[in-house]
């Protein structure tokens, strides 16, 4: 809860900032604000749970780890803002309160206890990435990506709320406990169609938020106009809570016992078409943004994974699991994005062939892109690793064993696009145009470094984290 | 502690060669890789022939899942951690003519790569197992990719291709038997990884019959055994020179010993059901790979060839699941690392002095090489397997096994001797001898430092060859674990 009041807050402040009109403040500024939520964030860790607002908002230790992730993404993202920073980028201020805010709408989705908060957080984070993806006012793409974002979010959005009127028309409350009780002892059982449907609606809305097919057309487009900074955020923080938040609603609303004989085989069915369209639409694209997209794509289908496992507790290893890989993924994708927003910059360009040569060049880069290229791959040694082995032995353990088999086909497939960026950075000579090592400040060199460290750490430690919720 | 000691000492060494440059780091990852041979030397020489786990250290790795750093030695891991430990160092040193690129990444590389290769032949926990098995996969995809030749990235892109997905098909075995497994004896996790574990289960003929092709697709993979060995050819030939040692030398044995540790004793219904296929198999490799080596006009496909023939009368030996069988798979896995790391070398060196690896380029070298020539010759024999040579033991005991299971498999299974002879005395017939070449009058004899490399592989030929219970007496312990497992159930 805490979190939420000091986000606010520093949001606000940082709004103020802005009028000092000096660039150079504001990035240390937001990470000392970042780094202070995220430290005070685990004052509530094995606090028990705590509710607030009249118990419209609980912070337990579900919410305090996905909490966690979603500020340390923010924290481990923001070096690579420096660009502006230099470049004097106007409204940086505003684009550093947005993020703040983001993140307060990421934080009430991944500890609502009452739909109205889930609505409220989903809508927070959302209307600030609408912006967000506008940032480049002057750029078309930019502007395209801000538009095809929010035409069809607003609808998603109104799915959703449509849904959620219905599950309440159904059950008569918006609180997930109650919920939950009216879902296994029905009054009417001519109402039950009804919270079918509701439930089917809130499906609708949340997958397109985590862009889980067949609600991801809007991904590849919004994400390769979207400037690369933003791009990042909106790959990892919005999945994440996004995640959390689909997870909670399965548990703790719609508990598996009643409720599986709808989820599971549409989960199910989500699932597979998210991971073969994310994986064999990565496998066609040349550009590194767009194959990143699809990738953001598959991922989503393997965290369905982890859904489709869920066996009715919030402490179970289908938690663990959608936490473990959350927090692989987000720092693996930073990394990446951290790596192609550096190119992009200096050399104008997204494509494969813009990483050309870059291990002569730039040595550092090319290890952080190869480090996050295997984690996102599910190569050991790396994180992500262990987030797919986590997912997938929950998955295999509730007998789910076609569907492992199916996601493990598919995580070969996307061994080919992922070793692409490496070939092209390791086997192939630079061009012309990519001849010229990229400028990178120590303070840039030194984000990716941790970033690499982190995804090495978690890949042959996995134990400090692993089951901790 | 000592193995967690031969685990961390190459990977703190890696770290440390990225503070030196050039041919300081070259001599510095010589100088840590000869820290590792004597630290396995010394487990050697502690080492008191029982079977059971030596050196062994058991700490919780993801406690929640029962999942345990679990390693240590018994006879035959010690043999093939000696023979890592005592190949890095000759590979290292193999490599000082040729200058790399980056040598600091390049020597790194290599020894990070040697600790994938010790933990793989250490670990005692399954998804441990695994867990090394790619860690020694990832820095060799990139030794040969980034140092390899011209067509290295595609070459080494169906390499990695190849080998990750039968290590996935692993994997989703261990899976499957990890959640057959009940609680380890203090831990809190429901199951627990294990190898002890899994060699407990009971699972119906018709699991392992599966569990059988879903484990053996990595080892197959990696040895690797016809018809999955289409990657090893390319990758070999267009990998540089240390890292065509390394794989051909030490990585192909993590498949053998991977089959003998992981594969025979946790489902041995399932071996017993395809045994026969697995054995036709390796002897259609034995015979394959001959006939196609007699057809190289290259040298290291050449090797690469007869490599592949080799590993295929290994894998019968193993798979006739009789002692002899096993132990001349275990000395056999030494004897080829030791041949086919001083063959390759000396096809290095012929390279390095002509230019060309072509055999019908090449003819006559011997007039100004004597020395050069006598130790491809020792080295040749070995490989062919003649009597007081190391290839001579492994050879006559994988074919005793081989024998033993079934006379007529074993008798084609012979038959590989005599082609080995043949294509490996007419290539170097065509090479050294035969009618002069525009080499013959201009190739210089070996220097001081390649003798520096060739001499160990050399006494390790004989020694092997004449004394071969030196290193028999190690694993038979192992040998008689293994087998007593299989008939257990």
């Amino acid at each position: 809860m805490i979190s939420i009041v000091l986000l606010s807050v520093f949001g606000l402040a940082n709004l103020f900032l802005g009028f000092l009109r000096s660039n150079r403040i504001l990035l240390p500024a937001a990470m000392l604000m970042l780094g202070t939520v995220l430290t005070v964030n685990f004052i509530d860790w094995n606090a028990g749970s705590q509710s607030f607002f009249n118990g419209m908002l609980v912070v337990d230790n579900f919410s305090v780890v996905f909490t966690g992730i979603v500020v340390l993404t923010a924290l481990l993202l923001i070096p690579f803002s420096e660009k502006y920073v230099l470049d004097g980028q106007p409204n940086l201020a505003e684009y550093y309160s947005l993020l703040l805010f983001s993140l307060v709408g990421a934080i009430m989705m991944v500890s609502y206890n009452h739909l109205l908060m889930l609505f409220l957080g989903i809508e927070i984070l959302s209307v600030a990435m609408y912006v967000l993806a506008g940032a480049q006012k002057t750029n078309l793409r930019s502007n395209e990506a801000a538009l095809k974002y929010f035409l069809m979010g607003a609808f998603a959005t109104g799915i959703l709320l449509f849904g959620m009127a219905l599950v309440y028309g159904a059950t008569g409350t918006f609180e997930l406990a109650n919920i939950k009780f009216a879902v296994q002892n029905p009054v009417n059982a001519s109402l039950t169609p009804m919270l079918y449907i509701g439930m089917l609606m809130m499906l609708i809305g949340i997958g397109f938020k985590v862009s889980a097919a067949p609600f991801h057309f809007w991904t590849p487009d919004v994400y390769e106009g979207t400037p690369t900074f933003f791009t990042a955020f909106m790959s990892t923080v919005v999945k994440t809570a996004g995640f959390a938040a689909f997870l909670k609603l399965l548990v703790q609303a719609f508990p598996a016992a009643t409720a599986q004989g709808l989820w599971l085989p549409t989960l199910t069915a989500m699932c597979v078409l998210t991971l073969a369209i994310g994986n064999v639409g990565a496998v066609a694209q040349s550009s590194a943004k767009r194959m990143l997209a699809y990738s953001s794509v598959s991922h989503a289908g393997y965290l369905l994974i982890g859904l489709v496992a869920f066996n009715g507790e919030l402490e179970g290893a289908s938690a663990n699991g959608i936490f473990f890989y959350s927090l692989a993924y987000s720092v693996a994708t930073v990394a990446a994005f951290g790596v192609l927003k550096l190119v992009s910059d200096q050399r104008m360009r997204e494509d494969y062939d813009a990483l050309n040569g870059l291990a002569k060049t730039n040595p550092l880069l090319a290890f952080v892109m190869t480090v996050a290229m295997l984690s996102l791959a599910g190569i050991p040694l790396t994180g992500g690793f262990f987030g797919k082995f986590f997912v997938f032995s929950a998955a295999v353990e509730n007998g789910h064993i076609g569907l492992v088999v199916f996601a493990v086909i598919m995580s070969m497939v996307s061994i080919y696009y992922y070793l692409r960026p490496i070939i092209a950075m390791y086997m192939r000579d630079a061009d012309s145009d990519t001849i010229e090592p990229l400028q990178v400040s120590g303070f840039q060199s030194a984000a990716l470094l941790l970033l690499a460290l982190l995804t090495v750490v978690l890949g042959v430690l996995p134990g400090i984290i692993a089951g901790i919720l | 502690m000592l193995t967690v000691l031969l685990l961390l000492w190459p990977v703190a060494a890696a770290l440390l060669l990225h503070f030196f440059k050039g041919s300081v780091a070259r001599v510095a990852a010589f100088g840590a890789a000869l820290i590792e041979f004597v630290l396995a030397a010394y487990a050697a020489l502690t080492f008191n022939g029982s079977n059971a786990d030596q050196f062994s250290v058991n700490l919780p790795w993801i406690a929640s899942a029962g999942i345990n750093f679990h390693v240590g030695m018994d006879g035959l891991s010690l043999l093939l951690v000696l023979l890592t430990t005592f190949l890095v160092p000759i590979i290292l040193l193999a490599s000082f003519r040729r200058s790399f690129e980056n040598a600091s990444a390049f020597y790194a590389l290599v020894l990070f790569m040697e600790t994938g290769l010790v933990g793989v032949f250490t670990a005692q926990d399954a998804f441990l197992f695994y867990f090394f098995w790619e860690v020694a996969l990832i820095p060799i995809y990139f030794l040969a990719g980034v140092w390899g030749g011209v067509n290295r990235a595609k070459v080494t892109f169906k390499f990695f291709l190849y080998t990750i997905v039968g290590s996935l098909f692993m994997l989703a075995g261990f899976v499957y038997l990890y959640f057959q497994t009940g609680p380890a004896a203090n831990g809190l996790a429901a199951h627990n990884s294990d190898l002890a574990s899994f060699y407990n289960l009971s699972l119906s003929a018709q699991q392992q019959s599966w569990l059988f092709w879903l484990i053996f697709a990595a080892f197959a993979v990696k040895m690797p055994i016809f018809p999955f060995h289409t990657w090893q050819p390319d990758t070999y030939t267009e990998s540089p020179a240390p890292a065509t040692m390394l794989l051909s030398g030490i990585m192909l044995k993590m498949g053998i010993y991977g089959c003998m540790r992981w594969l025979l004793p946790v489902v041995p219904l399932g071996v017993s059901q395809w045994q026969n296929l697995v054995l036709i198999l390796s002897i259609i490799g034995i015979i394959y790979g001959a006939i196609i080596a007699i057809r190289q006009q290259d040298v290291k496909r050449l090797i690469a060839y007869s490599s592949l023939s080799h590993v295929g009368l290994m894998a019968a030996g193993v798979f006739s699941l009789t002692q002899i069988g096993l132990q001349g798979a275990s000395i056999q896995m030494l004897a080829h690392g030791v041949n086919v790391v001083g063959m390759f070398f000396i096809a290095d060196c012929i390279e390095r002095r002509t230019g060309t690896r072509l055999i019908p380029d090449l003819g006559g070298l011997t007039r100004n090489t004597p020395i050069l020539t006598v130790c491809f010759l020792v080295l040749l024999l070995g490989t062919v397997a003649l009597p007081l040579t190391n290839g001579f033991v492994g050879e006559f005991l994988l074919l005793g096994g081989v024998y033993q299971y079934n006379a007529w498999m074993g008798a084609v299974a012979g038959i590989t001797i005599i082609l080995a002879a043949v294509y490996l005395l007419r290539m170097f017939q065509r090479v050294m001898l035969g009618p002069d070449s525009s080499f013959s009058a201009t190739i210089t004899d070996l220097t001081g430092a390649e003798l520096a490399v060739l001499v160990p592989l050399i006494v390790l030929v004989f020694w092997i060859g004449l004394f071969p219970n030196t290193f028999l007496h190690l694993s038979e312990g192992s040998v008689m674990g293994i087998l007593s497992e299989v008939v257990k159930r």
